[in-house]
């Protein structure tokens, strides 16, 4: 009895709320960041990467050059790569093109359910990954749209706060990304944040923000190789 | 749209994409350096976090940056709601919430 696209479907419904919540918010916030309604629907087929989309946004607002942008996404996106590493074995034996299908359209939720399924020893295959990646990406498109239309009828944002929902948004990915990596020590979270912290503030002085953002962030990454290599 | 959003949203999309197609063409031999992967796993920490203090300030050229007043108030709100709820939604409503007020009764 293999697995079907259906039972693929089925196995994204528990994960549907968070990708309307955040879809939704990602839509309101890129339309009050003077996105067209185009484009943040664009960005949802295009990108599909909830905190890319809020980070571009983020960029945009500063007139970031696009050179800066599409390397700062991409340094975002490097755990993508680790999430496909750690998938693609299980699909191995299917097509290429089912591969780069799957590959595609992998989340860190659709990523979480499918190693579940591999621990629990179902026997996943491409329909039914399909199955779930295609339902997380109609529902992450809708959601964005919607959002978008709603951040459009608002008339004045910044009265209502609208503005500030990009930073409330990295607060709410910072906390959450914070107590979901279980692979850091806490003091080393906490030496690497303050690492970037104080570097970002001191650099604002001298460069660009952006540039601000990218410096101290790779000093953020390697303060956590030394302390890792410390302990 | 401009050509500024066309080509930010054609080449974010291109380097989304391929980090999460090649492990699949690759993944019979490739084994990235242990030091790598560990680098790799901080990134998002740490630009959020670069992203939030960001935020929190008034950048002027060639001074140190002071503190953006009505951000930082708001931001403790929202943080208690990111602990309380951990949904994202909750927070950024808390957020846009918080921000509403401190305009109206404060500034």
């Amino acid at each position: 009895m293999s697995l079907t696209f259906k039972d693929g479907v089925q196995a994204c419904i528990p994960t549907l709320l968070g990708y309307i919540g955040i879809g939704i918010a990602a839509g309101v916030v890129g339309k009050a960041s003077n996105l067209s309604v185009l484009e943040v629907t664009l960005m949802a087929i295009i990108i599909y990467a909830g905190a890319s989309q809020f980070i571009i946004t983020g960029l945009m607002m500063v007139a970031t050059p696009i050179s800066a942008v599409i390397f700062t996404v991409f340094l975002v996106n490097s755990r993508h790569f680790l999430m496909s590493m750690a998938t693609a074995p299980a699909f191995r034996r299917f097509s290429l093109l089912n591969n780069i299908g799957i590959g595609s359209l992998l989340t860190d939720e659709s990523f979480a359910v499918a190693m579940n399924a591999i621990a629990n020893k179902q026997p996943v295959n491409p329909a039914w990954m399909h199955g779930l990646n295609i339902t997380a990406y109609a529902a992450w498109i809708l959601s964005c749209l919607v959002g978008a239309l709603i951040g459009e009828w608002l008339p004045n944002p910044a009265q209502f706060g609208l503005d500030y929902a990009l930073v409330a948004m990295f607060i709410g990915l910072l906390y959450l990304q914070l107590t979901a990596d279980k692979s850091k020590t806490l003091l080393n979270r906490v030496i690497v944040i303050l690492t970037v912290s104080v570097i970002l503030i001191f650099l604002l002085r001298f460069v660009s923000s952006e540039m601000a953002i990218l410096l101290s962030t790779f000093a953020g990454c390697f303060m956590g190789i030394i302390v890792e290599r410390k302990a | 749209m401009s050509i500024y959003s066309i080509l930010i949203i054609l080449g974010s999309g291109l380097v989304t994409w391929l980090p999460r197609v090649i492990p699949f063409l690759l993944v019979r031999k490739l084994q990235l350096p242990e030091v790598v992967i560990r680098f790799l796993s901080y990134v998002p920490i740490c630009i959020l976090t670069a992203l939030f203090v960001e935020n929190l300030f008034i950048v002027k050229q060639g001074e140190f940056p002071s503190l953006n007043f009505e951000y930082c108030l708001a931001a403790l709100p929202t943080i208690g709601v990111a602990v309380l709820t951990r949904n994202l939604m909750w927070v950024v409503i808390a957020g846009m919430s918080s921000m509403a007020l401190i305009r109206y009764f404060i500034i």
